[in-house]
């Protein structure tokens, strides 16, 4: 077997699928002008848990998460099928208006995007702003937790007025984490978050996931094997097919999908055969 | 989303922030989402009024323009309309031929000048090099009326005081190129840089590498690369040129007849448009539409032609 | 628009070139020079006894006549500003509104479209301009516009009588179709530059359209915009025959947005043809304004683009 470090003990297993659920997908697909991209998705995402989606580079994992939080709205010729749950509502048979499902699932992308025009405190509270909300003792306890949840509270607790670009990558991404903290979302989506990031900022928000995920439940895209393994409690893998559009091939407990996967292409994927 | 208050467990500040946080999104919802929607509907309303004054033009032009087009138009000179024909005003093969002359005959002083210019630009760097990039920048936006006034300090009064001997009294079509030279040279330049820079070095080096000097690696090799781009800032530039009136307003003076010669007063389309615009005979002012969708019709012409080029040539590329 | 292979600099000294042809180069880019040079100098010098004549009160004198010779610009510079600023007023708000519309609302292929048509708006002469204001625009103006906007406001400063379709409000509406193509290109090459990892950055925390492009695009587009103005302002100072066409040269105070006025670029044009030597040397200082007034607008304008450019290249 690959030796992979699994961060959870045995009797967490059971926990995973067992708990409550935050999301459930069923027989998601999307497909941009006809052309499919990813199709029969279906799991339920644990609550207060990391979700991985895995699978090598194409197999429509970011597809995927972009339809969680609706940003397929934006691409002309962009269908998405099937259902998604969040809590009791789908997402998309209109039960939540786009705008304000995005206060509930938040997303983070894969390079650090702050507002360049606004200082750092600006851009925490931009989220709560956009909804309305304007009461400084407000914002600034907003502002407060958030940052101290990414980790970065000590770093700019003095140069809160400063613009985000003076931030390195690493802090910056740690901005737009809490960024999108500060409207307190149920779900948070991460798209790569580490991967344009140096070792050391990788590491950092790596750890990171750890404390937030009892804050919110998560949902992260990575190609990084490793960084799935280190991070998540559940994987869900994805495959492109040959008719060129991803597909679910597995979803398990991430112990299991490391060392004892049903299928034999995750079982291929994770030694490392393709991708 | 209700939290539930347990006996004696304090309430959790985050849920009680997202609760609130919910609370009024739900409430500012409507509100932001139409104002939104009005205020982006404005946006695509501004670009319809952005576009309205095209179309009104156009339509004028042809709708006043178009009847005035005829064989007698483009080759016929202009006659004063008499009593008893008050509609002949004759052609405007006057104002045609004598903006074909004027504006060739800048064509031919601007060209020259304004590619080497580029490609010297193109090919240096430094202090030099950018004074005369800023230069040609300020010239480009300068109005173009002061290269009038220049052409006639120059060459109108020139002529005079150094005694060359031209049929008029100093006003010539040669003083309206050299005016419109002037004008088109500074646009050549920037577009002419530009497009030999988009040479790759590597042709340059691959020629210098078979032993042949800068100059004619310049003239031979990059060069005729970048032509398609610099016919298209030649064509640009033509194309402004062709329908400025300001810098020829006084130096061209005036001619009925159809004249070759520019070292003779000419008339010229754009000039002929702004004179007979505010014309007391209402034929000659209606004739003004006629000319208007000639010119129009031209610099369209050049305008399209050299982006169509552009454009090719950046498909090209790929 | 970025330049694409800035990069290939200052090659001409690292290669060994002849004297030929670096005689050529430096010989001809020294005539261009040169032709600017005089150029400059010929129409400071040509103002010069208009200087001594009247010196600096040429700037605040108000009264401008041939015939008694007395050169004071103030009514005209008055002119001027107050044409652009009607142009301006009228142009910014459509002008970045069509923009937004084109990079935000139209889709892919309608944008290029209407992208295009725009931009043929700029390649009119201003000729034509001054044809279509004159003859189609000054009727419209004098039998309508003007009446109706006098009675909605009782007839009220700047509103007042009398109506002569010709004027300041006319200059100004067309000088406002003449920079509005000007200022949709360049807006809209700063706000397409803005990156669209922002666009979504605001959506995903629940932001409407419109709070979108408020607090994210329009500011980091805004040096960009701020140019586009700039230059486009640059323009309509400059503007000669259009405005010549339909302002009705009248170098008075103009005493409502209805009366004739002069501007400093038409009232060369037209007064040029019957002056006397003084009078041409006035009509150069008028020349001088003009060019120090295009020329500093113009190079502030230049800064501020090639910065938004520079920023959106590396920022």
């Amino acid at each position: 077997m690959v030796p992979v470090l699994v961060t959870q003990t045995p009797s967490q297993e059971g926990d995973v699928r067992s708990g409550p659920v935050a999301m459930r997908l069923e027989d998601v697909a999307v497909s941009f002008s006809g052309r499919t991209a990813i199709r029969d998705a279906s799991f339920a995402v644990p609550k207060n848990k990391v979700t991985a989606l895995i699978g090598p580079s194409g197999s429509g994992k970011t597809t995927l998460l972009r339809a969680i939080n609706r940003l397929h709205d934006l691409t002309k010729g962009a269908v998405v099928t099937g259902k998604l749950m969040l809590g009791d509502t789908d997402i998309y048979a209109g039960g939540i208006p786009p705008t304000l499902l995005r206060t509930r699932v938040g997303m983070v992308f894969q390079r650090p995007n702050p507002f360049p025009t606004m200082s750092i405190y600006e851009n925490v509270v931009s989220g709560l702003k956009f909804n309305g909300i304007h009461k400084k003792s407000v914002l600034d306890e907003a502002a407060e937790s958030s940052l101290v949840a990414a980790a970065l509270w000590d770093s700019v607790v003095d140069r809160l007025k400063a613009h985000a670009s003076t931030l390195s990558g690493g802090e910056q991404q740690r901005l737009c984490i809490a960024r999108a903290l500060a409207v307190e979302p149920e779900v948070l989506l991460m798209d790569e978050p580490t991967s344009s990031l140096d070792p050391i900022s990788t590491r950092l928000i790596e750890e990171l996931l750890g404390e937030l995920k009892s804050r919110v439940t998560i949902i992260i895209v990575t190609h990084n094997m490793q960084q799935a393994a280190r991070v998540s409690d559940l994987c869900a893998f994805f495959l492109m097919g040959e008719d060129r559009a991803g597909e679910q091939i597995e979803v398990a407990p991430t112990r299991k999908l490391f060392s004892e996967p049903d299928d034999q292409r995750t079982l291929d994927y994770i030694q490392g055969r393709f991708g | 989303m209700m939290s539930t208050t347990i006996e004696g467990v304090p309430p959790d500040p985050m849920l009680e922030r997202r609760e609130l946080i919910q609370q009024v999104a739900h409430k500012t919802l409507k509100r932001r989402m139409l104002r939104s929607r009005v205020v982006v509907g404005l946006c695509g309303f501004a670009l319809l009024l952005a576009l309205i004054p095209l179309f009104a033009i156009l339509f004028s032009l042809v709708q006043k323009g178009l009847r005035w087009w005829s064989i007698d138009f483009f080759t016929k000179t202009p006659q004063f309309p008499s009593l008893l024909y008050p509609n002949d005003v004759g052609g405007i093969a006057n104002a045609l031929i004598g903006s074909l002359v004027i504006d060739t005959l800048a064509a031919v002083i601007a060209i020259p000048i304004g590619v080497v210019t580029g490609l010297f630009l193109a090919e240096s760097d430094g202090q030099l090099a950018n004074a005369l990039r800023m230069t040609a920048e300020i010239m480009t936006g300068l109005p173009s009326i002061l290269l009038g006034i220049f052409a006639y300090q120059m060459l109108v009064i020139g002529f005079h005081e150094w005694g060359i001997k031209l049929p008029g009294i100093g006003f010539a079509g040669i003083a309206g190129s050299f005016a419109l030279g002037i004008l088109m040279i500074p646009i050549i330049i920037k577009a002419s840089e530009n497009a030999l820079r988009s040479v790759p070095f590597t042709i340059r080096e691959a020629a210098l590498a078979l032993g042949a000097r800068n100059g004619v690696v310049s003239r031979k090799v990059v060069i005729p690369t970048a032509l398609p781009g610099l016919i298209t800032a030649v064509l640009l530039a033509l194309s402004r040129a062709v329908g400025e009136t300001a810098p020829i307003l006084w130096v061209i003076g005036a001619s009925t007849v159809v004249t070759w010669n520019p070292l003779h007063e000419m008339a010229s389309m754009p000039l002929q448009i702004f004179q007979s615009s505010t014309s007391p005979y209402t034929s000659l002012r209606a004739e003004t539409w006629g000319i208007a969708l000639t010119l129009v019709i031209i610099v369209l012409f050049l305008n399209l032609g050299s982006r169509l080029l552009a454009a090719w040539l950046r498909r090209e590329r790929r | 628009m970025p330049d694409p292979l800035l990069a290939e600099r200052g090659k001409l000294f690292s290669v060994k070139s002849d004297w030929a042809y670096l005689l050529i180069l430096y010989g001809v880019s020294g005539l261009f020079a040169l032709i600017c040079v005089v150029f400059l100098i010929s129409v400071i010098v040509s103002s010069i006894p208009a200087w001594r004549h009247s010196g600096l009160s040429i700037l605040y004198g108000r009264t401008w006549s041939q015939a008694t010779d007395s050169f004071g610009a103030l009514p005209i510079i008055v002119g001027t500003l107050l044409t652009t600023a009607i142009a301006l007023v009228l142009a910014i708000p459509i002008g970045i509104g069509s923009a937004l519309a084109i990079v935000h609302v139209l889709p892919g292929r309608a944008r290029i479209f209407a992208s295009s048509l725009v931009e043929l708006l700029a390649a009119v002469p201003s000729v034509v301009y001054g044809l279509w204001g004159l003859l189609v625009l000054a009727p419209w103006f004098e039998k309508t516009v003007e009446p109706d906007l006098a009675d909605i406001t009782n007839g009220h400063w700047p509103f007042n009588p009398p109506f002569e379709g010709v004027g300041v409000l006319l200059a100004g509406c067309v000088l406002f179709v003449m920079i509005l193509p000007m200022i949709v290109a360049l807006s809209r090459d700063a706000i397409s530059v803005v990156p669209n990892d922002q666009f979504e950055g605001a959506l995903s925390v629940g932001a409407t359209k419109w709070q979108v492009l408020r607090s994210v695009v329009l500011p980091a587009a805004r040096t960009g915009i701020v140019g586009a103005v700039t230059l486009a302002t640059a323009r309509a100072l400059g503007e000669t025959v259009a405005v010549a066409m339909v302002i009705g040269l009248n170098p008075l105070f103009p005493h409502s947005l209805f009366s004739t006025a002069s501007t400093l670029a038409s009232t060369i044009a037209l007064q040029f043809q019957d002056a006397t030597p003084l009078q041409v040397a006035a009509l150069g200082a008028l020349a001088v304004i003009l060019m120090a007034m295009t020329a500093i607008v113009n190079w502030i304008g230049r800064r501020l683009i090639q910065r938004s450019g520079a920023q959106a290249q590396f920022g």
